[in-house]
């Protein structure tokens, strides 16, 4: 049994429920991603992932959008600090995630529904621990709205 | 007097008064006001009152200009009466296109505003703790006071608008040309568009401050910032909002010394202005140097570029919490 249907047994809220939206850099955490998959790692079925450039083009109104339109929680995975494909796209992408992670708690969410991480080409092990993780979390929430 | 002018009104809500202050500021312009409208309706200028207004055909005005927020059932109340009346409604000022600054009292219950403020309130002394009610009974009689609505909503919310002019307050040049518009029977823009303001270019386009193309260190408090004179000031890391915010303005604060605090919203018409404030000032930092430090230094001095930015909502949604992309949701988390 994987980690996840492990988790599930004890969970509240049934996966089909749960909406999870990662946005994936292209040159680290969704090769991470892919690395997990190919590891046959377990991945919370219901994480939808969006494969972007650059966790640093990911805008914070998408990250609120998403929300908004009923996503339980949102993920942003970028390359490790000093790794980024462009540099410092990661580091644009880690000064939105500060200021968004406080700005969702001053407008009454809980700050658990955000998650920004690092996730390098050859962390599957890490990309799987972390969603599994997360959806754990969420699991343990009320739906969003 | 009966004329064959186009009515104009204008109305305060939950207001300031600075709208109606930034008519009166056209100064010689406003005898074309008087010369192309007949003006019947508006508290501050004139002895009009709600039963003259009341009195009037449905579709009467010509254009009225609502400012102010609805945070009372009376606000609400003239919202949909000066509706009603009017042939062009046009959302005037921050306060009523995205709520302005009494909008951030959406962060809080009623509840806990009203405690707040009849108890709590440093100064505030009230031991028989009495709060305003709706119906008070006097001995002279019934004394009636108007509901205090749970959450402000923006004025396109609660009732149909033709027209949104942001700011705060919007300038009078922009006024004027759009009271020249109305009065020259001209084709008006499509209902939906926001007037008075830029729907390209951003506060930072019409800045005349010298961008330098360099990345601040970090951002610092404005309240602690002496910028120099002249120079962009979010190079100099002050939080200036310049470049998510529609322009129109002429970049007046900046060229103050005073950063650009988004009164004109944000640029992206179907944008957040918590997001694209975001956006702006997290693209405006120096990413930090590597030169050998490991992850945890290189996260913990990036995230203290922005640490300056101590109220995220305060700073980027100061007059549009109204219409905050998810700032209707119950509350999950106790403050």
């Amino acid at each position: 049994m994987s980690e996840c249907a492990v988790q599930r047994d004890s969970c509240c809220r049934e996966p089909a429920e749960l909406k999870i939206v990662a946005f994936l850099c292209n040159w680290c955490s969704y090769a991470g991603a892919d690395k997990a998959g190919g590891s046959a790692l377990p991945v919370p079925p219901e994480l939808s992932v969006v494969r972007v450039m650059c966790s640093g083009r990911v805008e914070p109104t998408l990250v609120l959008e998403t929300l908004r339109q009923g996503a339980d929680g949102v993920m942003v995975l970028a390359c490790h600090p000093g790794d980024c494909h462009y540099k410092e796209g990661n580091f644009r992408a880690l000064c939105r995630a500060e200021l968004l992670e406080r700005l969702v708690v001053q407008l009454g969410v809980d700050p658990v529904r955000f998650c920004f991480d690092y996730v390098s080409a050859a962390e599957g092990e890490k990309f799987s621990r972390i969603t599994c993780e997360f959806a754990a979390r969420l699991r343990q929430l009320p739906p969003i709205g | 007097m009966a004329t064959d002018k186009p009515k104009l009104a204008m109305y305060w809500a939950a207001a300031c008064g600075g709208c109606e202050i930034s008519l009166a500021n056209m100064h010689e312009a406003i005898l074309e006001l008087d010369r192309d409208f007949d003006f019947v309706f508006c508290p501050c200028f004139l002895d009009t009152k709600k039963k003259d207004l009341e009195a009037m055909p449905d579709g009467s005005i010509r254009l009225t200009l609502f400012n102010g927020s609805l945070r009372t059932e009376e606000n609400l109340e003239m919202a949909r009466l000066l509706r009603k009346k009017s042939q062009l409604l046009v959302a005037f000022g921050s306060c009523a296109v995205s709520g302005g600054v009494p909008a951030l009292a959406n962060q809080r219950s009623r509840d806990e505003l009203l405690s707040r403020v009849y108890l709590e309130a440093p100064g505030t002394v009230n031991p028989d703790r009495l709060f305003p009610r709706v119906l008070s009974q006097v001995p002279e009689g019934e004394l009636t006071l108007p509901e205090f609505l749970d959450r402000i909503p923006s004025l396109k919310d609660a009732v149909p608008v033709e027209y949104l002019m942001p700011g705060c307050p919007p300038e009078p040049e922009r006024i004027l040309a759009v009271l020249r518009l109305v009065a020259s029977g001209e084709a008006l823009p499509d209902p939906g568009t926001v007037l008075g303001c830029s729907a390209t270019r951003a506060v930072c386009d019409e800045c005349t401050r010298e961008k330098r193309d360099q990345a601040a260190p970090a951002l610092v408090r404005s309240s602690e910032a002496l910028p120099e004179p002249g120079w962009c000031l979010v190079e100099q890391g002050v939080p200036c909002l310049g470049m998510a915010t529609k322009g129109g303005c002429g970049a007046l604060c900046p060229a103050v010394q005073m950063p650009c605090s988004g009164c004109y919203g944000p640029l992206d018409p179907d944008g957040d202005a918590g997001g694209a404030g975001i956006a702006a000032l997290s693209g405006a930092v120096a990413a930090p140097v590597d030169h050998g430090a490991g992850e945890a230094q290189l996260v913990a001095r990036s995230r203290a570029t922005v640490a300056a930015v101590a109220d995220p909502l305060g700073t980027f949604y100061r007059y549009t919490l109204s219409d905050c992309l998810i700032g209707e949701r119950d509350q999950e988390v106790v403050k």
